[in-house]
């Protein structure tokens, strides 16, 4: 067994909140929120959206967030040591989670290259007069929906590129390699996104982009949908519920105040979130009045916002390739923070079951993770197979099983009080029965309804109409695989020298017992 | 822009901003870096 002291050592260690509290917000500013957030809130209820997002970041987004950190603040293990330290059989939800992170790593990756390559495409707008015929024709060149061997060298180089960099911050550990590229990249990424939304605002025709975003619809917020996409936001937005939050709280100090830092995590998402609505729809008002349309022919969001409406808007734009390398390259930085993130979590998780040195966890989970990639979305399909894939994998991975493990610790366990009590010993802000029933009710059924919903439109309707066999072998078919593979993993038996019992001084007395 | 668009921007801005100053002051109060921790992050 370990003592407390040598396992800070082994795992490695945040060298402060400060640094947890920048790899967090890294982690949780991705690429859903410059080119998702802009517009689900226009697409619900514009202005009026604001307070269904905020209800949902309160009584969900937070509370939820906060169950992440307590349990990994506590349990001080990946996410399947600290299931496991949780209670014995709660290890498959870790990893669960675990396989949820290793199939988005690999997918991932390959947008970041593909920003990365636009990065230096925006410098002499390579695109030319048709953005979207150059995505999917020269860049991508993306045949019919299937599955090709086909390689497109042009996306392997940038994809190979992103892999190697990945490779070598993991290797650094948490102190050198993650921890220093919050540090240095999270401030980078808010003086270029900032930068590049002063540019937008100050375009001709912003004002009727902000216009169009901010402009209330308070009918809407009768509509369930609107909720539901709230909810969905705030949840997919926040990094919650899929492990790295609980990697990334095990990483810091005990006596660390963890509710006050889940407060600044939250609202920086949220913050940038609003920034980046901000950025992209004055840049889209630009856009309309230059064609003379109306800003819902140019809104869109995802792949189509980034890689077709952003380099049109750049070709027409005073300045266009500064905005393009602000752009793509905010893209990069917030990509490459929350993919370091994700892989962390596969990374910390077969660290502790093994008890491997942390270059060797990276290499063993890193190499396997970067040729999978490579072969899977350097080909002329990758394209197709990373839409279904991260259409599946967020619906039926991530949110399933943040409903199962909220049920699970909330009513199966009754974790909460020993969590609240943990996180209350060095936090600000209190936790009370106000929280066991935002986690233990309100969270979990707003976002069963989002599941349940997502699942009734994809059983109704093909997922943009791709063949069956491509969404049932590789949406439903990822889906499943990754409940498979918490099941088999768990299996697995932990070494002799890691302890399954909690390290914590305040543990209750349902850890004490179950713990091995 | 209409009025309704402008105070929206404005009431969001102050409240996930100012909600985001609130909380790093809050959080500064509660508890300040040491100098270990500081002479750590360099």
């Amino acid at each position: 067994m370990t003592t407390t002291g040598d396992e800070t050592q082994r795992r490695g260690a945040f060298t402060s909140r400060k640094v947890f509290i920048l790899a967090a917000i890294g982690s949780a500013v991705g690429l859903g929120n410059i080119w998702r957030f802009p517009y689900v809130a226009y697409e619900n209820g514009g202005g009026a959206f604001l307070i269904p997002y905020l209800i949902a970041l309160l009584t969900a987004g937070l509370p939820f967030l906060l169950l992440d950190y307590a349990i990994g603040h506590r349990h001080r293990g990946s996410a399947p040591l600290s299931f496991a330290r949780l209670h014995r059989r709660t290890e498959m939800l870790g990893w669960w989670q675990v396989g949820i992170c290793f199939l988005i790593a690999i997918y991932y990756a390959a947008v970041i290259a593909w920003a990365l390559r636009y990065t230096i495409f925006s410098v002499d707008q390579s695109w030319g007069e048709d953005p979207e015929g150059f995505l999917f024709g020269d860049f991508l060149q993306a045949g019919d929906p299937g599955v090709s061997t086909e390689v497109v060298l042009g996306v392997l180089v940038p994809l190979l590129l992103v892999w190697v960099a990945v490779l070598v911050i993991m290797s650094l550990g948490v102190e050198k390699g993650v921890g220093r590229l919050s540090l240095y990249l999270i401030p980078v990424l808010v003086i270029a996104f900032g930068a590049l939304v002063l540019r937008a605002v100050t375009l001709d025709g912003a004002a009727l982009g902000l216009d169009a975003l901010f402009s209330p619809h308070w009918a809407s917020l009768t509509e369930p949908s609107v909720w539901a996409a709230a909810f969905g936001q705030i949840f997919f937005s926040l990094s919650i519920g899929f492990g790295i939050m609980i990697t990334y709280a095990s990483y810091v100090d005990r006596r660390s105040d963890m509710t006050g830092s889940g407060l600044v995590v939250g609202f920086a998402n949220s913050g940038f979130e609003l920034l980046a609505g901000i950025g992209v729809f004055a840049a889209l008002g630009f856009m309309a009045q230059a064609q003379g349309v109306a800003v819902d022919e140019v809104a869109t969001q995802g792949l189509g916002l980034a890689f077709v409406v952003f380099p049109a808007l750049i070709s027409e734009a005073p300045a266009g390739a500064l905005i393009g390398v602000l752009f793509f390259g905010s893209l990069v930085i917030a990509g490459l923070t929350s993919l370091v993130s994700v892989i962390e979590v596969v990374i910390s998780a077969v660290r502790d079951k093994f008890e491997l040195s942390r270059l060797t966890a990276s290499l063993a989970v890193g190499g396997p993770a970067a040729i999978i990639s490579l072969v899977l979305f350097s080909t002329t399909s990758g394209v197709y197979v990373l839409d279904i894939v991260d259409h599946f994998i967020n619906q039926y991975g991530i949110l399933l099983v943040a409903v199962v493990s909220m049920l699970v610790v909330a009513w199966a366990l009754r974790a909460l009080p020993g969590l609240a009590a943990h996180l209350n010993r060095f936090g600000s802000l209190r936790l009370d029965r106000t929280w066991f029933a935002l986690i233990g009710l309100l969270a979990p059924l707003a976002l069963a309804y989002v599941l349940v919903d997502a699942f009734v439109t994809d059983l109704q309707t093909p997922y943009e109409g791709y063949p069956s066999w491509m969404l049932n072998v590789l949406g439903w078919g990822s889906a499943v695989a990754v409940i498979a593979f918490g099941a088999l993993a768990t299996l697995v038996p932990w070494r002799q020298e890691t302890s399954l019992t909690v390290a914590d001084d305040d543990a209750d007395p349902l850890t004490k017992e179950t713990g091995r | 822009m209409s009025a309704d668009a402008v105070i929206l921007m404005l009431v969001a801005m102050t409240i996930l901003w100012g909600g985001l100053v609130v909380a790093v002051v809050r959080l500064r109060r509660h508890g300040l870096p040491d100098g270990d921790e500081l002479h750590r992050d360099l």
